[in-house]
């Protein structure tokens, strides 16, 4: 058996690099895995399944020390053990990083391991995936890809696919992800025929760089900043008596929003992030990357100033809705990590459960793909598939440029509409008019155009793709919102400002059905932690 | 709103034009960062701009580019800045990274030279044994101070405009010797010698470098490669004692003996010293051969006047050679090398009155 890992970037180039603050397990002997796994429960305001919740923060504590085994740098304390920083939603200090770098750390050192394995491990770094292999059984066969570096499209055959693509952010602008991040798999996956799983559910998280939307880590709340509004308030007393700055990101980030949208914000539309009161030491060695976005992107000192900031599009915790083992409602598809919805974060995920879900589901997922995969003989696919991508994408690159839109002006609509009307708080008449431009931008992206012709690092073909990707994802993450009526974590209907247990306790599962997206519920999984009113 | 004019070198393989210079007309806040001004070009004049791109935030390292002939991030560049070291002004030069082979427009072959080099040092953890039930437990100080190269983020930056690798292309380069020494400073790692001896026996190991100080004044992470490579030399011939077939270990300790003895370097006396002291360095038959590789030069310096004829024979102290000597004194006298690491302790002064606190002290011989 052979493994392959496709990537349309450099795999030391992806998103899990900005995961900055850390990863969390109930590793220290006074804490435990249940604490972590009720914090999450109550993070995900109810919505997460508890028993795929409870194997994420059980097996947490052999996740930390297989990273530390292989190389990872994490933080030390004075007794030379692992160390730990607060973050928000948590009952105890559990967050494990290396410096503000966590994800870059676990990234590179992961590489590293891919390279140690190099016999054993095909790298496909550069190549696009344009399409999954579906057989008439309904199983996923392979994918069909498009290498970046000469055009050349070819199909892959595979017993079982692991979707890992992450997020969807860039249908937001502006965002704290990466232009990567345009929903890939989410898209491909909903396309063949999986369910996605509580699209809605998007995170604004609370402290982004005003202007571009730089992500600034919660660290610097777990490290003790202090949020403050234009009156110098720290008006997260108001909001989160107990827990103040270290309340959950939806919690935070609507606090902002109503001190912004109260008129407490400052005259550019922000509130201030205050690190100063961190000692200076602790700055350079536990917020060295905070320190260097501040002085490159805002010529901002952290350690003298305050940080203009506002919550800005982070994450979703929807996406392609999975079993605790990866496995889609397609045979042989698997997904793990952002592109998927177990779903452990529910409606709102804690700081640092990312990472963890990524490495842990997707651990398993490889772990049971291998299994099954194991047993059965090499599928076969049809080259005819691959036919149908290369004709597809040299009918974009005729495209007539005298009519229709740039492909990048419809994305900067999309972006720009979403950040409006799909944000922080929401109404049925901004989601509905939010629906009807996102169906008039389908249909304008079927004519839209591009400028590249050539082979080599097409990226502008590729934009286009992206492009068709994140309209069907955005028109989910639309349907969503519209069709759950309560406000639950991130979703906050000032038309309906009440969590409603009695009818909306429940997963928004949309499946494409003959073409049409169609709604679908599933029940939410509960084991020991029954829904109760959430305050921090 | 100021108006920049981006030039940006252009090569596509498949339109058989050579490479040449294209310029594009943006209007932006100066704040704002030279991708920006890039991607807006791209999205809004042409869309066949080839630059690789993602997090815009300086953590993934795609956008590496040179910038009015400088090597940077194309997303940590302000273009205010950028337009400072403009020749005229106003035209902000775009090009690609050097030392490493165009693929198209501003995409250069990473894989071909940075990739290759990283796998020579063989970038990954070899611990002793099994791994132990609980972590590993190791000081605070090396996993802050093996975080400084964690944090490369391989663009490539300081590969682009390394002199010695221009010079030598197989030199192993800055950011890979970073991230060998990423292995050689975690005391998990079970295999530092290994790794030493091969970095140093390398002819294009370690001892290439020639501390043009460039790539630490390139890269965008504070990585400070230079450091890295000069602190893999002291423990490959400090800790260790490796006496490698380039003579590294030799010439280092005559460089070190010339300034203890004379306070300013005696040209005439390191090439000689590096091959054994005294006689013994001057007929040895690899010193024979490279004092007379090194004639033409000297005689240039004569001739143009940069070196008088009397100095190379001749070396003066310095007036105040008892100070030198102080210096060398303090530091021999010391139980342990102290390794200041200005990454943890920052530069501005109130930091460097507690650095004592957090210098980072490397164990000998393990």
């Amino acid at each position: 058996m052979t493994v392959g890992i496709i990537s349309k970037i450099h795999p030391v180039r992806s998103h899990s690099n900005a995961a900055q603050g850390g990863i969390n397990a109930a590793l220290n002997p006074d804490d435990s895995w249940e604490s972590h796994a009720f914090d999450t429960v109550k993070g995900s305001d109810y919505l997460g399944d508890q028993d795929a919740i409870a194997i994420m923060c059980s097996e947490a504590p052999e996740e930390i020390l297989h990273l530390e085994h292989l190389g990872v740098t994490f933080h030390r304390n004075d007794k030379g053990l692992l160390g730990t920083r607060a973050f928000g939603g948590a009952s105890a200090a559990r967050t494990y990083y290396v410096a503000d770098i966590t994800g870059q750390a676990i990234l590179h050192v992961l590489y590293e391991q891919m390279l140690k394995y190099d016999d054993k491990i095909d790298r496909y770094e550069e190549w696009f995936t344009v399409g999954l292999a579906i057989d008439d059984d309904g199983r996923c066969t392979g994918a069909i890809m498009r290498n970046i570096r000469d055009g050349a499209i070819e199909v892959f055959r595979a017993k079982t696919v692991i979707l890992a693509t992450g997020g969807s952010g860039q249908i937001y602008k502006p965002t704290t992800n990466a232009l990567v991040c345009t929903a890939d798999g989410m898209a491909m996956a909903y396309r063949s025929g999986a369910a996605l799983m509580d699209m809605e559910m998007i995170q604004y998280h609370p402290t982004t760089l005003l202007g571009n939307g730089l992500l600034i880590t919660e660290g610097a709340r777990g490290e003790g900043a202090h949020l403050y509004n234009a009156a110098g308030e720290r008006f997260m007393e108001k909001y989160a008596p107990n827990k103040m700055e270290l309340a959950s990101r939806d919690v935070v980030s609507r606090a902002e929003q109503t001190e912004i949208n109260e008129g407490r914000g400052f005259p550019d539309g922000s509130v201030h992030l205050d690190v100063t009161v961190v000692p200076k030491k602790r700055i350079h060695e536990a917020l060295r990357e905070i320190v260097m976005v501040g002085r490159d992107f805002a010529g901002i000192d952290i350690t003298k100033e305050p940080i203009p900031i506002r919550p800005g599009q982070h994450y979703i915790m929807g996406g392609i809705k999975t079993d605790v083992d990866g496995r889609t409602d397609i045979p042989g598809l698997y997904a793990a990590g952002e592109v998927a919805c177990v779903s452990v974060h529910g409606g709102n995920r804690l700081g640092a459960n990312s990472l963890l879900d990524t490495l842990i589901f997707g651990k398993r997922s490889g772990a049971h793909a291998a299994g099954v995969a194991k047993s059965m003989n090499m599928p076969s696919v049809a080259d005819s598939q691959a036919d149908d991508v290369r004709n597809e994408i040299q009918a974009i690159i005729a495209r007539d440029k005298s009519g229709g839109r740039r492909v990048s002006d419809i994305k900067d609509e999309l972006g720009e509409m979403m950040n409006d009307k799909v944000a922080v708080y929401r109404d049925e008449e901004g989601l509905k008019s939010a629906l009807e431009v996102v169906k008039r931008l389908q249909e304008e992206s079927k004519t839209a155009w591009i400028d590249d012709a050539g082979t080599i690092f097409n990226q502008d073909v590729l934009g286009a793709i992206e492009l068709g990707y994140m309209l069907d994802i955005a028109e989910t993450i639309v349907m969503g919102a519209i069709e759950r009526k309560e406000s639950r974590g991130a979703q906050f209907r000032t038309d309906y400002p009440e969590r409603n247990d009695e009818e909306w306790l429940k997963h928004i599962d949309i499946k494409l059905k003959d073409g049409t997206p169609t709604i679908e519920y599933s029940p939410v999984t509960i084991t020991q932690w029954q829904p109760q009113e959430r305050t921090y | 709103m100021p108006n920049y004019t981006l030039n940006i070198r252009r090569y596509s393989p498949e339109s058989g034009e050579p490479a040449h210079w294209e310029k594009f007309e943006v209007e932006m806040e100066g704040h704002r960062p030279v991708l920006d001004a890039i991607l807006y070009a791209r999205n809004k004049v042409d869309g066949s701009i080839g630059i690789r791109c993602s997090c815009q935030a300086a953590i993934c390292g795609s956008c590496g580019v040179r910038i009015n002939g400088n090597p940077a991030l194309a997303c940590n560049t302000l273009l205010r800045d950028a337009v400072a070291t403009a020749e005229d002004g106003i035209t902000i030069d775009i090009e690609p990274m050097g030392n490493m082979p165009v693929i198209k427009d501003l995409i250069v072959d990473m894989d071909a030279v940075h990739w290759k080099k990283v796998q020579r040092v063989v970038p990954w953890l070899i611990p002793a044994g099994e791994p132990p039930e609980r972590e590993y437990v190791v000081p605070h100080e090396a996993m802050v101070d093996v975080t400084q190269t964690m944090a490369c983020i391989h663009c490539g930056v300081c590969v682009s405009d390394c002199l010695s690798m221009e010079a030598d292309p197989d030199f192993v380069g800055p950011a890979a010797s970073a991230k060998a020494y990423r292995f050689v400073g975690d005391p998990r790692d079970a295999a530092t010698k290994d790794r030493l001896v091969h970095l140093a026996e390398d002819p294009s190991g370690i001892y290439d470098c020639t501390h043009c100080f460039k790539c630490v004044e390139v890269c965008p992470k504070g990585v400070a490669p230079m450091n890295q490579i000069m602190r893999l030399r002291r423990r490959a011939t400090g800790d260790f004692q490796i006496k490698d077939r380039n003579n590294g270990y030799r010439h280092e300790k005559a460089f070190v003996n010339i300034i203890e003895k004379w306070g300013t370097l005696h040209e005439a006396k390191l090439l000689p010293d590096s091959y054994g002291e005294g006689l013994l360095g001057k007929l040895n038959p690899e010193a024979q051969k490279n004092l007379i590789g090194s004639a033409p030069t000297a005689i240039r310096g004569v001739l143009s006047g940069k070196v008088a004829p009397i100095k190379v024979l001749h070396h003066h102290k310095l007036p105040d050679q008892k100070k030198v000597k102080d210096i060398y004194e303090k530091i021999h006298g010391r139980d342990e090398r102290i390794e200041l690491n200005l990454y943890i302790v920052g530069e501005d002064a109130d930091a460097l009155e507690e650095s004592a606190a957090v210098a980072v002290t490397e164990e000998g011989t393990s």
